[in-house]
């Protein structure tokens, strides 16, 4: 644990250090990112021993603050979360030396290394804390933290949005956290703490594990905590911020945020999930919906994007939703004593959290190279990358193959178990609930082949083809630092595929914890149900090899007969160009435009060619969100609307605020004593 | 212990000849299907039609032929049709053909059946975006929007036969109990058996979905993809398209016709007869039906998810 906590300290050190030598962009670098390197290589020594089923002490220390001591504790929830933390932001920091570099001249680069720093740090705290208010703290500092990296181009309109976008919607998550851990501690909703626990220990985690909960208090905690931890996680229809700050933020800060930040929400759903006892019947089915609905939601949405992180930011709520899909499969399984359903559930929803952490990482880290490259986000001004950027291309399309869950690659491999996981549901009940699992099977299938579309989109538009622009035309090859960090991701997306077995040894543990099993139960209902990790993992490794044989048979055909090269076949059309290939829109477009249910359905308008000899015609396009079209921009006008009466209250003279200190004390006095009184009589 | 050994070791022979005469008529047989879809239609159409081997001399004429690629094509370009063979040769390893055994067989294949089909769709799109041509383009994005339909219909059809006969493995899935399934399950069965006949138009690009024969590259789906492929490449494309035929075919075999001889001698020229069957009911769909608007395409499609929803609900009782 000391071992951790020094970590944490390099890093925001490391973070003070970049800020105090913003003077000089090459020394703030220097300290920024490789600080948080080696915190996360040291941060990971104590996390693996714990994942790998070791023990690290406790931490506790005497804390001036009201409701508990500042106590932090490695478990296999928390190790199972960490190592992508520190994983991905070692590679990210490494990643995003040579990225932020090219900014020095516009941007001082003290202040987004102070952040990245702090970003980090406050994700280690979150997942390490064992009090509610050191939680909440580190909650904040995490949130506040991304906020400042999102809004770092913040001349730019769009990025100003996007951070305010997220702030607000962080916040009214953040909200229901609150509610969620005071009502924890409460002796209304607890029997456990009404019976004189001391009052300090009331918010400690290890005080609500022993929690005897009623159910009722336990449904309405599930329920807060699903809203406050899914408005982080993505959860359909409190998406809306992810694809603003996606999107916004610089590329490695972007991996980051969709790799991990998003899954400190899913996090902790789990934590709550542990005090809250046996899951009811209910929770599962309806966290399981709503992962179908958000993963639906978002690939509609993902296909229809021309900003190539927007794709990756709708494609991360997707990937959000397969993970709550699983995860409510899997509890229904618990709750219904179908072991097997519940172990597969739980797999493929952990399984998922370390693929997507590597997978959207890589993707994220792609898309920062592209634009650096190519100065677009724009995906109809690219093209021809593969070309031009052959490093680059090569591992994006690897990781649209195992983002589009396209076997052989590790996206598949959890695929593979919510199929068998909604299958043997379907398969062993008759009633009414095994046939929602079978046609929740048909409705992920169509998710898949949406994926597909979307991934194949992506790099058909951006790698492929001629490019669309003369920026693009002449873009370069990423620098070394950046492609680095990129073939580690990729290397790990195929090791996972290939041995997936070795990774889920290692977290079944953490599907004991959740399910409150004795440990290594989970181990022994997985080979129950027909080792379905080593299958799949074979069929990777099969299918690889099977895949390499042929691709170096045609290398060495085409090496002996050199074949003929020529323009690309126009249909006789002599003189093609760039502007007439398919479009990312175009691509879409029967989808987009006559498949999808209108709310989903992109805006445009059309001015078509008319009369003889046409002059003007044009067309426009654009993706917003409907969340948030339909929903929380008429909500929220009305609300300010309705709150400016309170403006009253507003003098904006000293006395007057005055008085309102004044009158507060004086209820809280009277309150106070009230109370007191009560006590007594 | 030497009877034993002598029946485990005939047992072996036995799945050995068995997965041999699998492979051989898997690789060997698909295209003559094609081959008989066009002597129906000629036959339909009162011509005499090219001979039934056609599909094999124009094979072995275009892996004779040099090959030239388009300078703006990449390694992804040359990858597509090799990936697209590979992973339809595999699939072909996983079904069923005359009773209950496949060469590779494991619980959860099902999936993997649907997500092979899949990489090679995957690849044969991009090779296609890979040209930078706008007709290629637009067969891609035909290509898979309308498989993202067709994969579930696929789907829940074999939902239905997992849920008959409790197994998540093709070969029992597809296997010897299809004949109890339509005496208990008639409509399910039935259901699925009109929902895979679509899904197999649409799959291998047949009528009414798409004309394989069309002059107008607008109106093309899978031609319009292959555009820019000659020779060599041109070749494996098409007789990967003729083995994808022959795996839906065979898998409407197995649906359709629960018969068996009781011997080996007997069910693989039953198996080849029911085959040249579907490819003539193919054949006749083909000359007796008009192209559907491409708008109209999906409505199609969605019909034959229904159906196998349906034939899902239809279990319960």
């Amino acid at each position: 644990m000391d071992v951790l906590l020094i970590a944490v300290f390099m890093q925001v050190l490391a973070g003070l250090g970049a800020l105090a030598w913003s003077k000089s962009p090459r020394l703030a670098t220097l300290v920024g990112a490789g600080g948080a390197i080696a915190a996360s290589l040291l941060g990971l020594v104590p996390t693996l021993r714990v994942l790998c089923g070791g023990a690290v002490a406790p931490w506790q220390m005497g804390w001036d603050a009201s409701h508990g001591a500042f106590r932090v504790e490695v478990d296999a929830l928390s190790a199972f979360f960490l190592v992508p933390v520190l994983a991905l932001s070692g590679l990210a920091a490494l990643y995003g030396g040579p990225y932020l570099f090219a900014y020095r001249h516009e941007k001082s680069l003290g202040g987004p290394w102070f952040f990245f720093n702090l970003f980090v740090a406050g994700m280690v705290m979150v997942l390490v804390a064992r009090t509610a208010l050191l939680f909440l703290m580190a909650w904040e500092v995490m949130s506040l933290a991304a906020y400042f990296l999102v809004t770092l181009e913040h001349e730019k309109a769009e990025a100003r949005y996007a951070g305010w976008v997220y702030l607000i919607a962080t916040h009214l998550g953040a909200a229901c956290l609150f509610l969620t851990f005071l009502l924890l501690a409460n002796p209304v909703a607890n029997a456990a703490n009404a019976s004189g626990s001391s009052h300090d220990a009331g918010l400690q985690f290890d005080a609500f594990r022993g929690n005897h909960l009623d159910p009722m208090w336990a449904g309405i905690l599930f329920v807060l905590a699903l809203v406050g931890f899914g408005a982080k996680a993505g959860f359909v229809p409190f998406h809306v911020w992810l694809p603003e700050a996606h999107a916004a933020a610089p590329s490695h800060v972007s991996a980051l945020m969709s790799g991990v930040m998003i899954k400190m929400g899913l996090y902790g759903l789990l934590r709550v999930l542990t005090f809250l006892g046996p899951p009811q019947a209910w929770w599962g089915p309806t966290l399981a919906v709503l992962g179908l609905l958000t993963a639906l939601i978002g690939i509609c949405l993902a296909l229809q994007q021309r900003d190539i992180k927007r794709v990756l930011a709708y494609s991360s709520i997707e990937n959000m939703g397969l993970i709550g899909l699983a995860l409510g499969v899997g509890l229904t399984g618990l709750a219904r004593n179908e072991l097997g359903v519940a172990v597969l559930g739980i797999t493929a929803a952990l399984l998922h959290v370390w693929n997507h952490a590597l997978m959207k990482g890589l993707m994220f880290f792609c898309a920062g190279s592209v634009v650096h490259a190519a100065g677009t986000r724009d995906m109809e001004r690219l093209g021809g990358l593969l070309k031009r950027m052959p490093w680059t291309g090569g591992v994006m399309l690897l990781g649209a193959v195992a983002l589009a869950a396209l076997p052989p690659l590790n996206g598949f491999a959890g695929k593979w178990l919510m199929y068998l996981s909604l299958m043997r549901t379907g398969v062993a009940s008759a009633d009414v609930h095994g046939l929602t699992a079978l046609l929740a099977v048909g409705l992920l299938a169509l998710i898949g082949g949406l994926a597909a579309l979307t991934f194949l989109r992506l790099i058909g538009i951006v790698l492929l083809g001629t490019p669309r622009s003369d920026a693009a035309g002449q873009a370069h090859e990423a620098s070394p630092g950046m492609i680095g960090p990129m073939l580690v991701l990729a290397a790990l997306c195929v090791g996972v595929a290939v041995a997936p077995v070795l990774i889920a040894d290692l977290f079944l543990g953490v599907a004991d914890q959740i399910y409150g099993w004795e440990p290594g139960r989970a181990l022994r209902e997985l080979d129950d149900a027909d080792t379905p990790l080593e299958i799949v993992g074979n069929v990777n490794g099969w299918l690889l090899f099977v895949l390499g044989a042929s691709a170096l048979a045609v290398m060495a055909w085409l090496r002996k007969s050199v074949p003929a090269t020529g323009p690309t076949w126009g249909c006789g059309y002599a003189r093609p160009t760039a502007r007439m290939q398919y479009t990312g829109r175009s691509f879409a477009h029967i989808i987009a435009e006559s498949l999808l249910p209108r709310f989903l359905r992109p805006r445009t308008s059309r001015q078509p060619p008319q009369g003889l000899f046409p002059a003007r015609s044009g067309f426009a396009a654009e993706n917003p969100d409907p969340a948030s079209e339909r929903v929380y921009v008429p909500l929220f006008r009305r609300l300010a609307d309705s709150l400016t009466r309170l403006r009253v209250l507003q003098q904006g003279k000293v006395n007057v605020y005055l008085i309102y200190v004044f009158l507060t004390v004086v209820l809280a006095l009277a309150w106070m004593t009230v109370r007191r009184w009560w006590a007594v009589s | 212990m030497d009877d034993r050994s002598a029946l485990v070791g005939r047992l072996m022979m036995h799945t050995i000849l068995h997965n041999t005469v699998h492979v051989l008529v898997a690789l060997m047989m698909p295209p003559l299907l094609l081959g008989v879809i066009a002597k129906t239609k000629a036959v339909f159409a009162g011509r005499v039609g090219p001979p039934v081997l056609q599909p094999y001399y124009d094979l072995i004429k275009l892996m004779q032929k040099g090959s030239v690629f388009s300078t703006t094509t990449t390694w992804v370009f040359r990858a597509g049709p090799v990936v697209t063979l590979v992973t339809t040769a595999l699939v072909v390893l996983l079904i069923p053909l005359v009773d209950a055994t496949a060469p590779i067989s494991f619980t959860g294949d099902l999936i993997l059946l649907a997500y092979l089909l899949g990489l090679g769709r995957f690849f044969t799109a991009a090779a296609a975006l890979d040209t930078g041509s706008a007709f290629e383009g637009m067969g891609a994005a035909r290509e898979v929007t309308f498989a993202c339909l067709a994969e579930p219909a696929l789907f829940l059809g074999l939902l239905v036969l997992a849920k008959l006969s409790g197994s998540l493995m093709l070969a029992e899935m597809l296997g010897d109990g299809m004949g109890d399934h339509w005496k208990a399950y008639s409509a399910s069965v039935a259901l699925v058996l009109l929902s895979w006949f679509i899904v197999l138009l649409v799959e291998n690009s047949r009528i009414p979905f798409d004309d394989p024969n069309t002059h107008l590259e607008l109106t093309m789906i899978h031609e319009v993809m292959v555009l820019d492929h000659g020779g060599p490449a041109f070749g494996i494309i098409l007789y990967g398209a003729a083995l994808k035929l022959f795996i839906f075919s065979a898998m409407i075999v197995r649906l359709a016709f629960p018969f068996t001889t009781g011997s080996a001698w007997g069910d693989w020229p039953l198996f080849a007869l029911a085959l040249l069957a579907v490819a003539v009911a193919i054949g006749v769909v083909e000359s007796t039906m008009a192209r559907l608007r491409l708008t109209h395409i999906p409505i199609l499609l969605v019909a034959a998810c229904l159906l196998s929803a349906f034939g899902i609900i239809l279990l319960l009782r």
